[in-house]
């Protein structure tokens, strides 16, 4: 009982942005208009639009070049970001899973420190580091450090150092060379530890906002998570579709890859 | 590669394990760790070293930077809301997750809904909600018509003393999940054994609660608080959008503080805060470790 009210309380938000972005224009300013300065009274948020309709989303689809501009700004960001902590990360995560090296333990223990620094500790001189490599104002701003992140090695070597050591050994007997063992043994076997760091990796960056704030000066380069602020009575039906589609990425991520989610967390909660 | 001494193998057994993996691991590390140093290691080093140095001119000044920044009043006031932020949300969150995992571990079936319910709001990008989290808890909003309605005061939520708990609750509300699965997890390690051998002894279930559940999750409590303590220094995102650069006082955090100090180039304060901020990080997971670390070896 007390876990549905709970549950109901997290869907609100979701079905009220959903039926929200169904409202006409002219519904959202009139129910929103208190909220925004432009009405006296209280604000309704119906949880059925009265007169549902499409219109938001036709215009915002149909008609909104700066929303596709920052959904597709958001997408080149994020892909590239997901795909560069893998590159990077995932032998990284097996060396220091699976090798026995002098220094392992002081890599890891960097790695696990970096991981808990906030980004506002380090953002002026990431800026000064960015600026030397005439990076700042670029896409690659957000990409490199993002994809440098070390939280998903962290993640990922939780994973690899689970994969029974049997395995590897006996692909050493086959031959296999370290790098042979790490494709052929490694990455399929690690698969879960890295989908984990890609769903948990995406919903992270699909909301940066420290990052572009601070690196980012031309506004034509802003990712959506810093356009829906901007809400007026006039847009107000539309910015409700807005913050409907800029949901869609990251919901079906979710669906799709929720045991891997759930997997990750617990995987990061692991005791070394 | 083995490892190479300088004796004849016939003298020596041959050791096993290796001691080292030779060149290997290096390779597989180097692009991360190429990428690592230069754009996170570097740019933290070179913050400690200009928080000792004048923005203009980088002079050396010793500790002016840190005195600066202490005797700062914005400072004061954004060190004094993170720590007040943090020692309320952090136990807040851990004990409603753990009682989020209790309820949901009881339940049988469709505990898949709800873990995904409580999961849900992770996936929900900060800027979709930031037009609701208006609607609901403006002075005109959702939330005071509710109030109203039932009779209680009302209230700015969020430009008063009550923006702190409009962003508490948003705190929650995001993270309860994550912390779940990790109770949820934590709870899975506890050998079914010892309830069985404990409801054998005539333990009730409090006494079961306390004995048992309380001291088997230790180790995650740890880790949960430290992973928790990350993720605080997110809900700027939330707080920046909803209200901008300059909140309401009680919600200006140092986060705010220092994307404003970024804006107007003082560095050398910024760099200053930030090492002080990173040492009171280090500093409460060091005093976790030293809280509940223990738990790890019997």
């Amino acid at each position: 009982m007390v876990l549905s009210a709970l549950a109901a309380l997290v869907w609100a938000p979701l079905w009220l942005l959903l039926s929200g972005s169904l409202m006409g224009a002219e519904e959202a300013a009139r129910s929103l208009g208190p909220v925004l300065g432009t009405a006296e009274g209280a604000a309704v948020w119906p949880l059925l639009p009265l007169y549902p309709t499409l219109g938001p989303w036709v215009e915002l689809l149909l008609d909104s070049p700066a929303f596709f501009a920052m959904f597709w700004n958001s997408c080149g960001q994020v892909f590239p970001v997901v795909a560069g902590q893998v590159l990077l990360g995932a032998p990284a995560a097996w060396a220091l899973a699976r090798f026995r090296f002098r220094g392992r333990r002081l890599v890891y223990t960097l790695y696990v420190l970096l991981m808990l620094l906030p980004f506002q500790v380090t953002m002026v001189s990431s800026y000064l580091v960015l600026d030397t490599l005439g990076l700042t104002n670029t896409v690659w701003a957000i990409i490199l450090p993002g994809a440098a992140s070390t939280f998903p090695v962290f993640l990922m070597v939780r994973f690899f150092a689970a994969i029974p050591a049997a395995l590897t050994e006996a692909a050493a007997l086959d031959g296999a060379g370290p790098l042979q063992t790490f494709l052929h043994v490694g990455l399929p076997l690690g698969a879960p530890g890295i989908l984990s760091a890609v769903v948990l990796g995406f919903l992270e960056y699909w909301n940066a906002l420290e990052q572009p704030l601070a690196f980012l000066k031309d506004k034509a380069l802003w990712p959506l998570s810093l356009y829906l602020p901007a809400v007026t009575a006039e847009n107000a039906g539309r910015t409700l579709a807005a913050s409907a589609a800029a949901l869609i990425p990251p919901l079906l991520i979710f669906l799709f890859g929720q045991k891997y989610l759930e997997a990750g967390i617990a995987a990061s909660g692991l005791k070394d | 590669m083995r490892h190479k001494t300088g004796t004849p193998p016939a003298e020596r057994p041959p050791r096993l394990p290796p001691e080292t993996d030779g060149a290997a691991p290096w390779l597989f590390l180097l692009p991360s760790l190429t990428a690592v140093s230069v754009l996170v290691l570097l740019p933290f080093l070179d913050a400690v070293r200009r928080s000792f140095l004048s923005a203009a001119g980088g002079r050396f000044v010793g500790l002016d930077n840190y005195r600066a920044v202490l005797e700062n009043q914005a400072f004061r006031l954004a060190a004094w809301n993170t720590l007040r932020f943090t020692a309320v949300c952090i136990p807040l969150l851990l004990a409603f997750s753990l009682l989020l995992a209790l309820l949901v571990g009881a339940v049988r079936e469709r505990r898949g809904i709800f873990k995904t319910s409580f999961l849900l709001p992770m996936a929900i990008p900060v800027a979709s909600i930031v037009l609701l989290w208006k609607a609901v808890f403006h002075e005109n909003g959702l939330f005071n018509s509710l109030l109203r309605l039932i009779g209680l005061p009302e209230q700015n939520w969020l430009d008063s003393g009550w923006t702190f708990g409009v962003l508490v609750f948003t705190y929650l509300w995001k993270n309860a999940g994550y912390d779940m699965v990790l109770w949820l997890s934590g709870l899975s390690g506890i050998p079914p054994a010892l309830y069985e051998s404990a409801a054998l002894d005539g333990a009730g279930a409090a006494q079961r609660f306390f004995r048992i559940t309380l001291p088997g999750l230790r180790p995650t409590l740890f880790t949960a608080a430290v992973l928790s303590l990350l993720n605080s220094f997110k809900v700027f995102r939330e707080a920046y959008l909803i209200a901008g650069g300059y909140p309401h006082r009680s919600i200006y955090m140092l986060q705010h503080l220092f994307n404003n100090w970024f804006l107007q180039l003082d560095t050398d304060k910024l760099c200053a805060g930030a090492v002080l901020l990173a040492l009171a990080a280090a500093g409460a997971a060091a005093l976790l470790q030293g809280l509940l670390g223990r738990g790890d070896r019997p």
